[in-house]
């Protein structure tokens, strides 16, 4: 993942000739996301106008999922439940996003400017993302010993006289939440940036300083640009897992804490499949609008 | 960087680095240290004692769940999903250095799976499984197959519904490798195969296969250790039983003994003998790719 010298595109090594059409080394793939994407996706969007009763599905075409999701929303004395909790899960996703980039670009920044042999490099990074290949709830799990009314922080801070009794906000709270997700999560900001900075030629960084630029003026006004494709398929992959998240708000919220996705999680564990799947696109419309406002000009496939 | 000198920001950021890769390993360190509580410890230290009781404990069941048969679930279906995700995102990969019609359209629609929040996917996948279940009942009733009718449960199951959802998450993975490794790839060696009269199949059995024989193996490992702790995609879109996280997902508010660790501790060991196992075959394939010249 990172090295760099691209040898040449894909496009220019055609094998021609008699080989295989590629037709049929794409069909499998393209099977699979046909039945188990595709397919599913159009089924959400179906039976978010059906309707129901407490045995089957009935097919229809009503709006009724919508303006029960809606319900109590216009008359504006009170934010309804659906804002209420798409404010919360926007809150959630603004501040892990804000938290992890700043961690993932100084660790990558530190990682390609500041390690010099690319043994030392490539160890430190491959350091950085092992835990990505471990379990999520255990690594959630790992944090109750630690944050908890009798865990190491709160036995630290009562044995140092910080304070007179054990803090209760440190688990299961919004702070666990946010805390998990960055120690999840941010993997996915160093990946892209990491890989965006090694591609950036350093004879731009000496340019830059032997005309008198400041290390910050360097950083702010050659790095950072060089980095946005990094930085934005970074935060796009955040962002959406953060907004779809229930596993996460779920175990360290202790349960108690209202997102998009538990909603649907729930609705669809009631069986009430129309209500989920109306949830289901409006979140699906919700992440689309962030991730092209977020977007619009990056070709990923430049960027492997 | 050719300067003598450190950069001044080096040993700020070393620093910080450091405190990282801590935040990153304490936690999962602190819990595989408390599964060796001895039998009165609890779930926070101090450490009283050490021992194995707590791996027995898990060994007897946490509860109701069976968590030898869960564990074997999960490894079946990960070596199954690894299989798949190989050998599709070679093939597909292989497909994209051609022109390949409606190959833009496939590409978005991979990236798309990608990023989509789990549970609409899960969502969808259930939803999918469940009208499949009626129209089957349907069927049966209409052609008079009474027994079948009566039999039958549902077609959702491990390996139908539960591994699509998994393919949805480990396949984008996997060509996303696949594009990485021939943006790269130098062709010469492959057009001198050609030049001297290997066929397609030879080109490739002989010449690309051995050369990106590591990447294929990283594409494995991704297979199979995403979808050992896959829980978000599998939620909605597995039938009766369960896998290892969705169990452990569960057992996280119930369990209040380290046992919850110990089961940590196991599937760590899990993840990191796989990770093992594919650096070591990684760094044998790359050998014998050296040595033969």
């Amino acid at each position: 993942m990172s090295a760099n010298n691209a040898v040449s595109p894909a496009s220019s090594s055609l094998p021609s000739g008699r080989s295989l059409a590629p037709w049929w080394q794409a069909l499998p793939l393209t099977v699979v996301f046909f039945v188990f994407f595709v397919v599913p996706l159009a089924l959400v969007l179906m039976v978010s106008f059906w309707d129901y009763n407490q045995y089957e599905l009935i097919p229809s075409f009503t709006l009724k999922s919508y303006s029960a999701i809606f319900e109590g929303c216009a008359s504006g004395a009170d934010l309804c439940t659906t804002f209420k909790t798409y404010l919360s899960t926007l809150k959630f996703s603004a501040m892990v996003w804000a938290i992890t980039l700043v961690l993932g670009f100084s660790v990558s920044y530190f990682l390609a400017f500041c390690v010099r042999s690319s043994g030392t490099q490539t160890l430190l990074f491959v350091l950085c993302t092992i835990p990505f290949w471990t379990s999520n709830v255990i690594r959630m799990v790992s944090w109750v010993p630690l944050l908890g009314r009798n865990g190491l922080v709160n036995q630290a801070l009562v044995a140092g006289g910080l304070v007179n009794q054990p803090v209760e906000w440190m688990l299961f709270s919004d702070f666990s939440v946010v805390l998990a997700f960055v120690h999840l999560y941010t993997m996915f900001m160093i990946v892209p940036i990491f890989n965006s900075m090694m591609r950036i030629d350093r004879s731009l960084l000496e340019a830059s300083s032997d005309t008198g630029a400041s290390s910050w003026q360097t950083l702010w006004s050659v790095i950072v640009p060089l980095c946005r494709t990094g930085i934005i398929i970074g935060s796009i992959f955040v962002i959406t897992i953060v907004m779809g998240d229930f596993v996460t708000i779920g175990v360290m919220g202790g349960q108690q804490i209202a997102s998009v996705g538990k909603i649907i999680q729930v609705q669809a564990s009631y069986l009430q499949f129309p209500l989920a799947a109306a949830n289901a696109i409006l979140l699906l419309a919700t992440v689309l609008m962030i991730i092209w406002a977020l977007t619009r000009l990056v070709d990923i496939r430049k960027e492997l | 960087m050719a300067s003598e000198k450190r950069p001044a920001a080096f040993w700020p950021l070393a620093l910080f680095f450091s405190a990282f890769v801590i935040f990153l390993y304490g936690p999962m360190l602190v819990i595989v240290v408390l599964s060796f509580q001895g039998p009165e410890g609890g779930l926070t230290f101090p450490l009283r004692g050490l021992s194995l009781h707590w791996f027995y404990k898990l060994a007897e069941g946490l509860g109701v769940v069976d968590i030898g048969a869960a564990l074997q679930r999960s490894l079946g279906l990960g070596l199954v999903v690894m299989a798949i995700t190989v050998v599709f995102s070679v093939l597909a990969g292989l497909a994209f250095r051609k022109k390949l019609r409606g190959g833009n359209v496939l590409f978005f629609v991979v990236v798309a799976s990608l990023i989509m929040p789990s549970i609409i996917v899960s969502l969808g996948i259930g939803l999918e499984f469940r009208l499949l279940d009626a129209a089957l009942k349907a069927v049966f009733a209409a052609w008079g197959m009474d027994g079948t009718l009566s039999e039958f449960g549902t077609s959702m199951g491990l390996l139908t519904s539960a591994l699509g959802a998994h393919l949805t998450w480990t396949l984008p993975f996997g060509l996303l490798i696949m594009f990485a490794v021939f943006n790269r790839f130098n062709p010469t060696y492959e057009e001198a195969a050609r030049d001297l009269g290997a066929t397609p199949w030879q080109g490739f059995a002989h010449v690309v296969l051995p050369l990106i024989a590591p990447s294929v193996v990283g594409i494995g490992m991704f297979g199979f250790t995403l979808s050992w702790d896959e829980i978000a995609r599998t939620s909605q879109a597995i039938g009766d039983v369960n896998t290892l996280p969705l169990e452990l997902q569960g057992l996280t508010s119930t369990v209040t003994t380290p046992s919850i660790y110990a089961l940590g501790t196991v599937t760590m060991v899990v993840s990191f003998l796989v990770m093992g196992l594919t650096v070591g075959l990684a760094r044998l394939l790359e050998r014998r790719q050296r040595a033969t010249p």
